[in-house]
C-alpha cells in the first residue's frame, strides 16, 4: 500500500521537511489544474464519433441493449406494484440506465460495486435476482445482503455513507495485492457530503483503484445543481485531490462504458483512483414519496426526453442493421415478461420473520439481547403471531 | 512478566496481534513515526512497515469509514482516534456502518475492527480533550465498548478486542495511561469481552465503576475498610456493552446496597443503565435506595477546575456511608 505523505509542493522535493515551511522555499510558479475531458460517443440524435466507436460484436450491443430495457422495465413494473400497495417506496432510475449500465459493465465478478440506491438497473447486472430486489424495496430484511456470491455492498441510504467503505474495500485489495478494483456511485447531491470529499483524500492518498461515479442527475429530491453547487461540474472535485476525472455524457452507454473502463484498467494497474461526472438526469420521481411537478417544470423533463439513453441506442442500432424495429418489440416484450415473472416469484416468497430482528445484531448474541429477545417472543406470542 | 504502564502493556498487546496476524492493520493519525500522540503504537511503524502502521490524512469520519471497508474485505484493522472527542466527526460512520453493516447484510459481511481512543479527563487539556461519552456507544445497537482499568486487563482486552469479529470501540482511560505500572506476562492473555471483575469482596456495600474512577473507587473501599469499618464488593465493569448483569446482581443480592461511579455526564449515563438493571434483578433484595456519584450535565470543564468534576475519594466515602447507615 502507498502510504507516501502528500508533498505540500512538488517544488521541495528531496528537501529537509521543515525547509518547505519557510517562505523562501515557496514556489511562485502559478498552479496549471489542467482542462477536465469530456467524452460522448454516441449523440442524443444516435449519430456516433467515429473515431471513437467501439468495435461490439451484435451479441453484445444487444446485451447491453437489453440490460437498459430490463432496467426500464423493472422501474416501471415496480412503480405499477408501488401505486396497488404492494411494494414500498422505492427510487425509480427511469433515465439514468446508460449510466447504470455503463459503470459496471467493465466490471469482473471479482470486482465489487458499492452503488447508491438508484442503481438496480447495475445490481441486476451484478447479479441481483429481481426478486431479490424487489424483497429489498418491500421492506425485507433478507433483501439488503446481496447474494452470496456477489461482491457488492449493500446500497447507501444516508447520502454519501457509503463512499468511504468502498475505497476501504480498495485500500484492502491494495494490501493484499489483488488486481482488482471498486466502483462507487453517488449523486450530485452526496457531492456536498463531507464524507465524500474525505473518500476522495483517501483513495488518492493511498491510491486505492477505485472509480467515483458522480451521477449528476440534476436533483437531489427537489434541490437542483445550481442550488447544490457552485459549479454545475463536478469532475473538478477530483482535480484538487489529485484524482484524474473526466465529465462523461451519462446518458451514452458507449461513453460510460469507455471512461468506466479506462478508469478501472488505470485502478489495476495501481495508478489509482478516478472520478467520472456521469451527466444525467432523473427523469421520474426521488421516490414514489415524491412529487416533481411540486418544484420543477414540465419543459425541463421534455428537454431531457430527447436526450433518452434508450432512444439514441435504438437509433444507432437500427442504423447499423443490428437491429429492426419489430426486435425492439420482442426485446421490450421478454424484458417485461422477465419481470413478471421476478414478480410473480417475489409474491410467493415466505412472509417476513418478526423473530429474525435481534438475530444479526452481533455474531453471538449478547446475553441482554437474548433476554429481550425472549420479552419480544412472549409480546409476539401475546398478539398471536407465531414465531415461524 | 515485566512491570508495564498501560500504555506500554497496549503498545505489547499491538505488536503481538500483529505478529500473529498479518491482517491486523493499524490506522491513525501521527501513530507512525510519532508513535501516536500518547506513543502507544511508538516503534510499531519501524517495526511492520508503512503498509500496516498507517498515518492517515487527518478525518476521523474518513479513517473509521475507510476502516470498515478494510475490515469487510477482510483485514482487522485497529483504528486510532486521537482524542475520543474527535470521534464525532466519525460518528456518521460509526453509526451507519460500523455498527450496523452486520445486520444490514444479515451476516455475510462483518466488521472486525477496533476503534481505540483515549477518553476522560484530568489531563489538564483543552477543550474537547477529556470527554467520557462512552454512554453513546453503548446506546448504538450492533457495538461492543470495552474499557480497561489497568495495565493487565488492558493489555488482555485489546487482545480480545482485535480477535473478536465484532466491532469494538476500545475506550482507554488516558489519565491512568501512565499512573502506575503493573506485571504483565509476556505471554499473549485475552479477557472475555462483557464479563465484569470483582476486584475485592465484602459484604456491606457494592461499588461499581470502570476505567479511571476504578482506582478511585478501590482507594474509597481501602479507606471504609480501615477507617470506618465498611467492607466492599468493588466491581470494575471493563465493559459497557454489553453489560455483565449477572456479575453485578449477584454482588447486590448479597450486599442489598450499590454506590455507581462514573466520569461521563449523569442523565442516561452508565449508572443510569446499571441502577435500572439493578431495580430489575435486586428489587426485593435492596435495604437502600442505590446511589449514583457521576460528572454532572455541563460541558466537561475548562482545566483549571476540572478536578472538582471528576468523583473524589472522599466523596465517595461519605457516600457509601451514607448508603450503608440509611434505613
Amino acid at each position: 500500500m502507498a502510504t507516501e505523505n502528500p508533498s505540500p509542493s512538488t517544488a521541495n522535493e528531496g528537501q529537509e521537511v521543515a525547509s518547505s515551511k519557510t517562505p523562501s522555499a515557496m514556489d511562485t510558479t502559478p498552479i496549471q489544474l489542467g482542462q477536465i475531458e469530456v467524452l460522448q460517443i454516441l449523440n442524443e440524435h444516435g449519430e456516433v464519433d467515429e473515431g471513437l466507436e467501439p468495435n461490439y460484436t451484435n451479441d453484445e450491443l444487444i446485451d447491453m441493449y437489453t440490460s437498459m430495457v430490463r432496467a426500464r422495465a423493472f422501474d416501471k413494473r415496480m412503480l405499477t406494484m408501488q401505486r396497488q400497495g404492494r411494494m414500498g417506496t422505492f427510487a425509480p432510475n427511469l433515465g439514468q440506465e446508460a449510466c447504470i449500465a455503463g459503470q459496471v459493465y467493465p466490471l469482473l465478478k471479482e470486482d465489487w460495486y458499492a452503488p447508491s440506491y438508484r442503481s438496480f438497473g447495475a445490481q441486476i447486472m451484478r447479479g441481483w435476482p429481481m426478486e431479490h430486489l424487489m424483497r429489498l424495496w418491500a421492506g425485507f430484511h433478507d433483501g439488503f445482503p446481496p447474494p452470496q456470491d456477489v461482491n457488492d455492498m449493500p446500497f447507501s441510504i444516508v447520502i454519501g455513507s457509503h463512499v468511504l467503505p468502498a475505497v476501504g474495500i480498495g485500500m484492502g485489495m491494495t494490501y493484499k495485492n489483488d488486481p482488482n478494483c471498486v466502483v462507487v456511485n453517488y449523486g450530485d447531491g452526496a457531492s456536498s457530503q463531507g464524507a465524500v470529499s474525505e473518500a476522495l483524500n483517501f483513495a488518492a492518498v493511498y491510491k486505492a483503484p477505485v472509480v467515483f461515479v458522480c451521477e449528476n442527475n440534476g436533483w437531489a429530491i427537489s434541490t437542483p445543481t445550481e442550488k447544490q453547487a457552485s459549479s454545475e461540474h463536478f469532475a473538478k472535485r477530483g482535480v484538487a485531490f489529485d484524482v484524474p476525472s473526466i465529465r462523461v455524457d451519462g446518458n451514452d452507454l458507449f461513453a460510460m462504458i469507455k471512461a468506466t473502463e479506462e478508469a478501472t484498467t488505470r485502478a489495476r494497474n495501481g495508478e489509482g483512483p478516478t472520478l467520472i461526472e456521469a451527466v444525467t438526469y432523473r427523469m421520474s420521481l426521488h421516490t414514489t414519496a415524491d412529487d416533481p411537478t411540486v418544484y420543477r417544470k414540465d419543459s425541463e423533463v421534455e428537454a431531457w426526453e430527447k436526450r433518452c439513453p434508450l432512444l439514441r441506442f435504438e437509433l444507432y442500432l437500427k442504423s447499423k442493421g443490428v437491429i429492426e424495429q419489430h426486435d425492439i418489440e420482442a426485446i421490450a416484450t421478454a424484458c417485461d415478461e422477465e419481470v413478471i415473472e421476478a414478480r410473480d416469484k417475489f409474491y410467493e416468497m415466505d412472509p417476513a420473520d418478526p423473530t429474525e430482528i435481534f438475530d444479526f445484531m452481533h455474531i453471538e448474541m449478547t446475553e441482554e439481547l437474548k433476554e429481550q429477545k425472549d420479552e419480544y417472543l412472549k409480546r409476539l406470542s401475546n398478539k398471536g403471531v407465531t414465531d415461524e | 512478566m515485566s512491570k508495564l504502564t498501560m500504555v506500554e502493556a497496549l503498545n505489547l498487546a499491538l505488536a503481538q496481534e500483529m505478529d500473529r496476524d498479518s491482517n491486523v492493520v493499524l490506522m491513525g493519525e501521527d501513530i507512525g513515526v510519532n508513535g501516536g500522540v500518547f506513543r502507544v503504537t511508538k516503534d510499531l511503524q519501524s517495526q511492520f512497515g508503512e503498509n500496516r502502521v498507517l498515518d492517515t490524512p487527518l478525518a476521523e469520519c474518513g479513517i473509521v469509514g475507510t476502516a470498515v471497508g478494510m475490515a469487510v474485505y477482510g483485514l482487522r484493522p485497529v483504528v486510532e482516534i486521537q482524542f475520543s472527542g474527535f470521534t464525532m466527526q466519525a460518528f456518521d460512520q460509526i453509526e451507519q456502518n460500523m455498527a450496523r453493516l452486520n445486520n444490514r447484510t444479515q451476516g455475510k459481511y462483518t466488521v472486525p475492527m477496533v476503534l481505540r481512543t483515549p477518553y476522560g479527563g484530568n489531563i489538564r487539556a483543552v477543550e474537547h480533550h477529556s470527554e467520557s461519552r462512552e454512554a453513546y456507544w453503548a446506546h448504538t445497537p450492533g457495538l461492543h465498548v470495552v474499557i480497561p482499568s489497568g495495565p493487565r486487563n488492558a493489555r488482555a482486552l485489546l487482545a480480545a478486542a482485535i480477535r473478536s469479529d465484532e466491532p469494538v470501540i476500545f475506550y482507554e482511560p488516558k489519565a491512568i495511561y501512565r499512573a502506575f505500572r503493573e506485571e504483565v506476562p509476556d505471554a499473549p492473555e485475552l479477557l472475555e469481552i462483557g464479563k465484569a471483575n470483582v476486584v475485592q469482596e465484602g459484604s456491606d456495600i457494592t461499588i461499581i465503576s470502570y476505567g479511571a474512577t476504578l482506582r478511585t473507587c478501590i482507594e474509597a473501599a481501602q479507606d471504609l475498610e480501615e477507617d470506618h469499618n465498611v467492607s466492599a464488593d468493588v466491581i470494575d465493569l471493563l465493559s459497557v456493552s454489553p453489560i455483565d448483569t449477572e456479575t453485578i446482581a449477584t454482588s447486590v443480592q448479597k450486599t442489598g446496597r450499590c454506590l455507581i461511579v462514573n466520569e461521563g455526564q449523569r442523565t442516561c449515563g452508565i449508572a443510569a443503565e446499571l441502577i435500572a438493571r439493578i431495580n430489575e434483578t435486586c428489587f426485593e433484595y435492596l435495604e437502600a435506595p442505590i446511589k449514583r456519584i457521576t460528572g454532572f450535565d455541563t460541558v466537561f470543564p475548562y482545566f483549571q477546575v476540572e478536578e472538582h468534576f471528576l468523583p473524589e475519594c472522599e466523596e465517595i466515602v461519605s457516600t457509601a456511608k451514607s448508603i450503608v447507615a440509611w434505613e
